[in-house]
C-alpha cells in the first residue's frame, strides 16, 4: 500500500502512522457530554468510501485525511489536514 | 536412469550428494528429484497419515510427495521440495516422516487401519474422556501425523529482504512471457522478468518444441539475448498479488550453493509494478484412479519434464493413462528417446491409435501393484481387464491455469467448459493480466501470440509507443480433452482413489464429506484436509471439487472454489522477517554519556528504544540492591548525578505559543513568566492522562516542553495532530531538539555545591529559586539551567549541547565523587520518586484520568484537549480508583500488579477495589512501598487493605496513605 502524500509524493505505508477516522477533526462543545460520547466512540463501519486520518511520521510529520475504499482499497484523494 | 543424448544436465560435472545416508552422484544443473530417479530412488517419504511410500509426483514447485529434510551442520529444513532444489556438491537431505526408513516404516500400520481413520476420524473419536486429549489423544496424533521436522535450534542461515519498482513485472519465463518481457522491453520499458526455475524458459526447457526453427532453449537464450533492458530474476517465486501493484517474491539466492558465510539463503522482495503479466502456465492434474499414488506413478508432464530437461527415463517400461490428446507428445518423446512404452490408455472413446506401441481407447486404469514401486497396473478396456507390466505410469488428467495470483484480491475465476478448467476474470488485480496458458491459452503457438498481446496493452497501459516484434513461428498441439476426474474401484476396505497426495485426502473422504452435511467447497476442505498441505492443493483442488460436485449433484461452476490466498509457494518466516532478528528487531539509542556508564559496569535497561543504566555496582556489591539502596541514600545526604537526556525536549516558539500550550495542556501556560518552569498535565482527547512533564519558559514566546521518555514521540504526533486540525493558522512552530542536548540531573543536598564547581560563575540564587531555569555557562559552553527536582531533593538538570554531554558527565562524576557522591541509575531515580510519590507511565497507564491522580484542580478554566471528555459522568468521583500510598503493615516484599481488597472481603473479582502500580525497597524510610490505586483512595488513608498477588503468592495487610512518603511539606525542593 503506498499513499501519494501531497508534499513527498507516493510513500509506502511504512511510513505513515494510521491514527482513526476524520471524525476526530470535529471537536464537539465543551459542556456537550453526548456529543463527546459519540465523537470519541460511535464509528461508522462503511463498506465503501471511508475518509480518516494518517501522519506521515517518517516524511514530513503533516497529518493527511485520505478518502478510501473499504472494498476496492482503492485511494480516490489525500489532502492535508492544515488548510 | 540417464538416457544418452537427451538433457540440459553437464554429466561431466559430476556432483556428489547424500541421502538417507546412502552417496550419490548426479549432475550439473539437476534437482534433488531428477537426480534421485537417476539413482533409480523411488521411495521419497512417507504420506502424512497414513504412511504410505511415496514417490517423486511432478517436476516443479507444486509437488506434493516428494518434500525431505535439509541438512546443514547443525540445521536442518523440513518440506523442503525436492523438485525445486537444485543438486550441489555436498548435498545431505533425507526423508520424512518415517521410521526408521522410508522404506520400512513402523507407522505404516496406519494404512491397515485406514477404513477407520477417513475424514473426521479424530473429530469423531478423541471426543471423550476430554482430558485425555491433551496429555493422551493429541501428542500421540502428532507423533504418528506430519511432515519434517525442526532441528530445534536457531535458524543461523542468513536471509535478506529487497525493494524493486518497474514498469512491468512478468511472472514466469515461458513462450508468453517471453514474449510479453520481449515486446515491453522494445518499447523501452523498465522490465522485471521472474521466473521460478533456475533457468528461464519454463515449458520450453521440458516439452520438446521447436520455435523459429530452435530447439526451445535455443531459442530462450536468444530472446533473452535480444532484451538487454529486462531485469531477469531467476530463482524467484512470485507469491502473492498485494494492493496497489505490490506483489511479493521470494528469491532463493543461496539455496542452490553450498551454504557458506554470509551468503543469504533467501531474499524476500516486494516489487512494485505499474502493469504485470501473469504468464504463470498451467499445472497438470492428476487422474484419482485406485491405488494411483504408489512411487512410480507420475504426472506426464513430469516424466516429460525429466526426460528432456534432465535427461532421466523415469522408468524402463513406462505407460500413459491421459483423458487428452496432448500428452500424447509424452509417450512419443519416449519413444524417441529409446524408452520403452509399455501402452498409451487414453480415456476418451474415440481416441486416435496412432502410436508405434499398444493404444487402448475408451480404457481406464482400475488398479496398480507393487508396495515400494509401480510392477503393474490392471486396465479396464471393452468389459476386459488387462494387467500390463510397468514400472512407471504417466499421467495426464487435463491442466489447470496457474492462476492462484489473480486471486489473491478475492476475485474468483470462472469455468470454461472448453478446456475443463477455471479461467482468470480480467480485471480481479487491478493492473494484472493474464497470458498464455495462465490465461487458459493452450497450444504454444497460441501462447506465443497471447505473450505478445498482452505485453503491446501493458505497454500501451504504460503510455508507451509498441514497437513491431515478429511473433515466432511453431506449432499447436491439439488439447482434446474430455474430462475425467475419477475411476471408480471396486470397493472394499483397503481400496481409495487419492486426491490430496500430501494430505492423504481420498475420493472417499470428499464423498463422506458430502454424505455427513460438508457440502460447502469451503466446508468440506476443512473437513477433510484437502489442499492445506504444503503444496496447498496445486494438482488436487480441481479434481476435489469435482468430485464433490459429483457427490452433490451440482456442476463444477456452481461448487465454486476455495479462496486463493498468499503465498503462492511457501515462504519462510526468517526471509520476511530477514534483518529483524536479534539486535536487528529494533535500533537502539544511546546516550552521550554511555560509554562512561558501560566503563563503570553499569547494567543496561532497556527504555524504549534507549539504553540505560540500571544502576553502576562498586566492589564488594553482588546484587542490584545493594547498589540501589546505596545510590538512593547518596542522593538524600550528598549528591547524585543522572542522564536524563531521554526525556523528550520540545522547542516551541511563537507569538501563539503560550496560547497553544495552553490549549494542549490541562493547566495555563501562558502566564509562565521568562526564567521559569511549570509542571503540565497533558490529557488524551478522551479524558485520560496522555503525559506530564515540565514546561520552561526560555524568553518571550519561547518555551523548552518536556516529555517523559516513553511518550515523546506520542507527544510530538500529538502536537502536530493539535496544531494543524485546530490551530493551523495560530503563529507557532515546534520542533523536536531532544537528540541536539544532553541534560543530566544533578540532586541532593551539595547539588549546588557540585554545580558551582564546574559553572563558570557560581550560581545566582535569585535567578534559581525552585521552578526556575536560565542560561549559565559552563568552561565557556552556553548550558541551559532549569531548578527542577525528580527525587525531592533540592535537584537541577543542566543541559549542555550533545556533542559536550560526555565530557560534562565525566566531569560531573569525577567532582560528585570527591564530595560522597556519584551517578545513580534507573532503580535508584525509580525509588527515589516512589518515596515522593512522582509519576510514570506506571501511574499514568492510559486509563487514569487527572481526578483519579488527585490532579484534578490542574484543569484550568479555559478550554484545552480532554476537557470537554473529562467532565463526563463515571470520570471523577468516589466509585473511581484513586491514587494512593501503601506501605505493608509489617514489612515485606511486595509487588506492583497485585491487587487489593477490603480485609475479610473474599479475594475475587467482584470484591476488586484496586491494584498496586510501582513498588520499591526504600532506605529512606526503611521497608517497602507502593503506590496503588484504590477505590475511593483519598477518603480512605489510614485504612488497610488486604493485597493480594496468586501469581508470586502474596497476601499481606498494607495500610493506607497519600502517595507522598518522604518530605510530603517540599521543603527540600526549596531549600
Amino acid at each position: 500500500m503506498r499513499l501519494t502524500c501531497p508534499l513527498c509524493g507516493p510513500r509506502d505505508r511504512r511510513e505513515f502512522y494510521y491514527s482513526g477516522s476524520a471524525d476526530y477533526l470535529t471537536r464537539p462543545a465543551t459542556d456537550d457530554a453526548a456529543g463527546w460520547d459519540n465523537h470519541l466512540h460511535l464509528r461508522d463501519n462503511p463498506a465503501g468510501e471511508t475518509r480518516d486520518l494518517w501522519y506521515h511520521e517518517t516524511g514530513c510529520a503533516q497529518w493527511l485525511l485520505v478518502t478510501r475504499d473499504t472494498v476496492t482499497h482503492v485511494i480516490s484523494k489525500v489532502e492535508l489536514v492544515a488548510k | 536412469m540417464r538416457v544418452a543424448g537427451k538433457g540440459l544436465v553437464d554429466l561431466s560435472a559430476p556432483i556428489g550428494f547424500r541421502f538417507d545416508g546412502r552417496d550419490y552422484v548426479g549432475a550439473e544443473g539437476d534437482t534433488l528429484a531428477s537426480a534421485l530417479l537417476a539413482n533409480g530412488v523411488r521411495v521419497v517419504g512417507r504420506s502424512f497419515k497414513y504412511h504410505r511410500p511415496r514417490g517423486v509426483l511432478t517436476a516443479g514447485s507444486e509437488e506434493p510427495n516428494a518434500m525431505v529434510e535439509m541438512v546443514e551442520g547443525d540445521q536442518q529444513t523440513p518440506n523442503v521440495r525436492a523438485t525445486v532444489q537444485e543438486l550441489y556438491q555436498g548435498l545431505v537431505a533425507r526423508s520424512q516422516n518415517r521410521w526408521p526408513s522410508a522404506r520400512f516404516d513402523v507407522m505404516a500400520v496406519n494404512d491397515f487401519a485406514s477404513p477407520l481413520l477417513g475424514a473426521g476420524f479424530y473429530y469423531k473419536t478423541f471426543m471423550w474422556p476430554r482430558r485425555f486429549w491433551e496429555g493422551l489423544y493429541e501428542p500421540v496424533i502428532r507423533r504418528a501425523a506430519g511432515l519434517g521436522s525442526l532441528s530445534g535450534k536457531h535458524d543461523e542461515g542468513e536471509y535478506e529482504k529487497a525493494y524493486a519498482f518497474c514498469d512491468l513485472l512478468v511472472v514466469g519465463g515461458g513462450p508468453a512471457g517471453l514474449m510479453a518481457a520481449l515486446v515491453a522491453a522494445k518499447a523501452g520499458a523498465d522490465v522485471i522478468l521472474a521466473d521460478e526455475g533456475a533457468r528461464i524458459g519454463g515449458r520450453l526447457l521440458t516439452d520438446g518444441e521447436t520455435v523459429d526453427g530452435l530447439s526451445g532453449p535455443d531459442w530462450v537464450a536468444q530472446a533473452l539475448a535480444a532484451m538487454p533492458n529486462v531485469r531477469v530474476m531467476t530463482r524467484t517465486s512470485v507469491t502473492g498479488a498485494y494492493d496497489d501493484g505490490t506483489y511479493g517474491a521470494l528469491e532463493r539466492v543461496g539455496l542452490h550453493l553450498a551454504p557458506r558465510d554470509h551468503l543469504p539463503r533467501e531474499c524476500f522482495w516486494r516489487i512494485v509494478a505499474k502493469q504485470a503479466v501473469m504468464a504463470t502456465g498451467a499445472l497438470e492434474r492428476p487422474i484419482a484412479f485406485p491405488d494411483n499414488d504408489r512411487p512410480g506413478v507420475m504426472l506426464a508432464s513430469g516424466v516429460q519434464a525429466y526426460l528432456n530437461r534432465y535427461g532421466v527415463a523415469t522408468g524402463r517400461r513406462v505407460t500413459l493413462f491421459a483423458n487428452n490428446e496432448a500428452a500424447r507428445a509424452v509417450a512419443r518423446d519416449l519413444m524417441a528417446a529409446g524408452v520403452q512404452v509399455a501402452a498409451i490408455i487414453d480415456s476418451r472413446e474415440g481416441a486416435s491409435v496412432a502410436e508405434d506401441c499398444p493404444v487402448y481407447a475408451g480404457a481406464r486404469v482400475v488398479g496398480t501393484r507393487g508396495r515400494l514401486g509401480l510392477k503393474e497396473i490392471t486396465v479396464a478396456h471393452k468389459g476386459d481387464e488387462i494387467t500390463i507390466e510397468t514400472d512407471c505410469l504417466a499421467v495426464s488428467g487435463g491442466w489447470n491455469p496457474t492462476l492462484h495470483l489473480a486471486c489473491h484480491h478475492n476475485g474468483r475465476p470462472v469455468w470454461d467448459d472448453g478446456i475443463a478448467a477455471f479461467v482468470p476474470k480480467p480485471g480481479m488485480v487491478p493492473g494484472l493480466t493474464a497470458a498464455g496458458a495462465a490465461a487458459g491459452v493452450f497450444g504454444l503457438a497460441a501462447c506465443l501470440e497471447s505473450g505478445k498481446a498482452v505485453g503491446k496493452a501493458a505497454v500501451e497501459a504504460l503510455g508507451l509507443k509498441t514497437k513491431p516484434v515478429k511473433v515466432p513461428a511453431a506449432t499447436d498441439r491439439a488439447y482434446g480433452i474430455e474430462p475425467l476426474w475419477h475411476v471408480p474401484g471396486k470397493g472394499g476396505l483397503w481400496a481409495r482413489e487419492w486426491l490430496d497426495f500430501a494430505n492423504d485426502v481420498t475420493v472417499k473422504d470428499v464423498k463422506l464429506s458430502a454424505q455427513e452435511g460438508f457440502v460447502s467447497v469451503e466446508h468440506m476442505k476443512r473437513y477433510t484436509t484437502q489442499g492445506m498441505a504444503p503444496d496447498q492443493g496445486k494438482n488436487s483442488n480441481v479434481a476435489a471439487l469435482a468430485v464433490l460436485a459429483d457427490a452433490t449433484g451440482r456442476s463444477i461452476p456452481e461448487t465454486g472454489t476455495t479462496t486463493f490466498r498468499p503465498p503462492y509457494t511457501p515462504v519462510s518466516i526468517a526471509a520476511m522477517g530477514a534483518g529483524g532478528r536479534g539486535m536487528g528487531f529494533a535500533p537502539q539509542r544511546f546516550l552521550t554519556s554511555h560509554q562512561a556508564s558501560v566503563e563503570r559496569h553499569a547494567p543496561m535497561i532497556e527504555a524504549g528504544l534507549w539504553y540505560r543504566p540500571s544502576y553502576f555496582p562498586k566492589p564488594g556489591e553482588t546484587t542490584w540492591q545493594q547498589a540501589c539502596e546505596r545510590e538512593v541514600r547518596m542522593v538524600r545526604t550528598h549528591v547524585g548525578v543522572c542522564d536524563v537526556s531521554t526525556l523528550g525536549k520540545i522547542d516551541l516558539q511563537g507569538k501563539d505559543a503560550g496560547r497553544f500550550l495552553d490549549f494542549v495542556y490541562a493547566n495555563t501556560f501562558s502566564t509562565l513568566q521568562p526564567g521559569r518552569v511549570r509542571y503540565g498535565l497533558m490529557l488524551r482527547e478522551d479524558g485520560m492522562v496522555l503525559d506530564d512533564g515540565t514546561t520552561a519558559c526560555l524568553a518571550p514566546n519561547h518555551y523548552l516542553m518536556t516529555t517523559t521518555t516513553a511518550a515523546a514521540g506520542l507527544v510530538m504526533r500529538h502536537l502536530d495532530f493539535v496544531k494543524q486540525a485546530f490551530c493551523a493558522d495560530w503563529d507557532v512552530r515546534f520542533i523536536s531538539v531532544t537528540e541536539q542536548w544532553a541534560q543530566f540531573a544533578v540532586a541532593g543536598p551539595l547539588a549546588r555545591t557540585l554545580l558551582n564547581s564546574v559553572l563558570d560563575q557560581p550560581l545566582d540564587m535569585a535567578r534559581f529559586p525552585f521552578m526556575g531555569c536560565g542560561s549559565v555557562q559552563v568552561q565557556g559552553v552556553q548550558a541551559r539551567l532549569f531548578r527542577i527536582s525528580f527525587s525531592g531533593e533540592e535537584g537541577y538538570e543542566i543541559a549542555v549541547p550533545a556533542r559536550y554531554g560526555e565530557a560534562l558527565f565525566r566531569d560531573l562524576l569525577a567532582r560528585a565523587e570527591t564530595m560522597g557522591g556519584g551517578p545513580y541509575g534507573m532503580e535508584a531515580l525509580n525509588v527515589l520518586r516512589i518515596e515522593k510519590g512522582f509519576l510514570t507511565h506506571a501511574e499514568m497507564h492510559g486509563r487514569v484520568t487527572a481526578f483519579d491522580l488527585g490532579l484534578q484542580k490542574m484543569i484550568a478554566a479555559k478550554d484545552c484537549i480532554g476537557k470537554g471528555a473529562s467532565l463526563r459522568p463515571g470520570l471523577s468521583g468516589p466509585e473511581r480508583e484513586q491514587l494512593v500510598g501503601l506501605r505493608p503493615v509489617q514489612d515485606q516484599a511486595i509487588t506492583a500488579g497485585a491487587h487489593l481488597f477490603t480485609p475479610g472481603d473474599t479475594v475475587e473479582r467482584v470484591n476488586d477495589q484496586g491494584y498496586v502500580t510501582s513498588v520499591g525497597q526504600s532506605p529512606t524510610l526503611g521497608g517497602w512501598l507502593a503506590l496503588a490505586f484504590l477505590k475511593n483512595g483519598r477518603a480512605r488513608h489510614g485504612e488497610n487493605v488486604r493485597l493480594v498477588d496468586h501469581l508470586r503468592g502474596i497476601d499481606c495487610l498494607c495500610q493506607v496513605s497519600g502517595p507522598v512518603f518522604h518530605d510530603p511539606e517540599g521543603g527540600k525542593l526549596r531549600a
